[in-house]
């Protein structure tokens, strides 16, 4: 597949890695870079990227997994909307298995709430329309990169004059994030792969606090195997080049400023909240997105009455250490016993995109990097 | 959950909707253009274009020519290689 294989190659991958060890034995001392993207996550796990890097360079997994980020309160929340025997509720496949304080949305599904998987937010609007009689609510997560969609979705829904549909919105955004993290005096990181999918809406510009103020280079990154690579070289070479900048390894769908179009919409529609909380990191200041007072008609927290659940983590889960880079998931005492992706207890166990679940995927139960895991001889001469 | 997946958009279904339908590796799927859209842009001239595809919305168009350099850049460091 066009712009998928290419940036797969092995031949590619070799040569990179190759460059990579050079580049890290010039350096000659260890490296802590992190991934921000849970989209990075699952590439990296999937294609074993860690494995196969020298082991000077240890790759921290971020907080950008919208799923994983979900607080309880949030799902309790939108749990009690489902109830109401009007509603229809639509979201996304990957917010079905989040655990509430006693249930995810698909065993509320079990127990007989309609509640419907969508690939579109567009989709809930035909929901809406085939079923005059109910009330359709778009359980709607994300950050930036899923942000334009919805927000278009109200627009529409407007122009259509659609009466019986409303979002429950949990849109978050990255930036803030990322400030909470880089004020985190337990934080030690060398450097970011930057969400390629994010900057793809709001451009690379929005992280330039990180170099200049945090003095913390950024590579934003697309997600195949060759993309990951190549920033990870990319950053090496900032690091023994003692520069500090932000870099577009993306370029093919990252621009500096990112996608007006899509800004506008987000703009329109919603507007920053005061503060938004996040599983395992807290309350963040700006960090999430609610429906303006213009589409106060579309805005689920205006036509029902919400019950504001806020229920604490988990007394054993360690997701807020996993999700700072803090912790490795191994070290969890919970790990791979009381939570497995089957039962989960922590959120970084529920999505494919959290930390927890994919060292759990990929058999990395105890293990802990080994000199072996260096890369392979012939490549380092 | 931020994931994208290139496709190429081969018919415009609907300008005022923004509808178009693009071929994902040789799926087809309908898809909303609002996002690579504007007076400049119009949608028929949309047609061929590489997009990237998330939650059914076309969210950029892929610039083909720095994918292009990109890969060649690549490619010189891999012939480096075997040089070696
Ligand atoms: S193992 Fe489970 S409880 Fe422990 S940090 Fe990971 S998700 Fe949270």
């Amino acid at each position: 597949m066009k712009y998928v294989d290419e940036f797969r190659d092995n031949y590619k991958c070799e040569a990179l890695l190759w460059q990579i060890g050079k580049l890290s034995h010039m350096i000659g001392r260890p490296l802590k870079i992190m991934e921000v993207c849970g989209g990075h996550t699952h590439s990296i796990f999937k294609y074993g990227i860690e494995e196969i890097l020298p082991n000077t360079i240890e790759l921290i997994h971020g907080p950008g997994c919208p799923v994983c980020v979900m607080p309880k309160g949030r799902l309790d929340d939108v749990i009690s909307i489902a109830e109401n025997s009007n509603v229809i509720l639509t979201t996304f496949g990957d917010a079905m298995r989040v655990p509430g304080s006693k249930d995810s949305l698909l065993q509320a599904r079990a127990k007989g709430a309609d509640i419907r998987m969508v690939y579109s937010p567009l989709d809930c609007l035909q929901i809406a329309q085939d079923n005059p009689e109910k009330e359709v609510v778009f359980f709607c997560i994300g950050f930036e990169t899923t942000a334009p969609s919805t927000a278009l979705t109200i627009l529409q829904a407007a122009a259509e004059k659609i009466s019986n549909f409303s979002m429950f919105c949990n849109h978050v955004l990255v930036i803030p994030a990322l400030k909470a993290l880089l004020n985190n005096p337990d934080l030690q990181l060398d450097g970011f792969i930057g969400p390629g999918h994010v900057s793809m809406v709001i451009g690379t510009q929005p992280y330039e606090f990180i170099s200049q103020e945090y003095h913390k280079p950024v590579v934003v990154s697309g997600f195949e195997p060759v993309d990951i690579l190549q920033s990870i070289w990319m950053l090496l070479w900032q690091f023994l080049e003692k520069r500090c900048e932000v870099e577009n390894q993306y370029n093919r769908l990252v621009t500096e400023t990112g996608n007006h179009q899509a800004l506008e919409a987000i703009n329109r529609v919603f507007e920053i909240r005061e503060t938004f909380e996040w599983r395992g990191l807290g309350e963040i200041p700006h960090s999430g997105l609610k429906i303006r007072s213009e589409y106060a008609q579309f805005d689920a927290e205006k036509k029902f009455t919400i019950p504001y659940f806020t229920v604490a983590d988990h007394k054993a889960c360690q997701c807020g250490e996993i999700l700072k880079g803090v912790l490795k998931p191994w070290e969890c005492k919970v790990f791979g016993t009381a939570c497995t992706p089957e039962n989960p207890i922590g959120a970084c166990m529920v999505s494919s995109e959290g930390a927890c679940a994919a060292y759990y995927k990929y058999g990395r139960l105890s293990q802990i990097r080994n000199a072996e895991r260096s890369i392979p001889e012939k490549l380092i001469k | 959950m931020c994931l994208g997946i290139p496709g190429q958009i081969i018919e415009i279904n609907d300008t005022n909707d923004k509808l178009a339908t693009v071929s994902i590796g040789g799926v087809k799927r309908q898809i909303n253009i609002a996002c690579i859209v504007d007076e400049e842009h119009p949608p028929q001239s949309c047609v061929g274009e590489w997009v990237l595809v998330h939650v059914g919305f076309a969210m950029n168009r892929i610039n083909e020519k720095e994918a292009a350099e990109t890969l060649e850049l690549l490619e010189e460091m891999a012939e480096l290689m075997v040089d070696y």
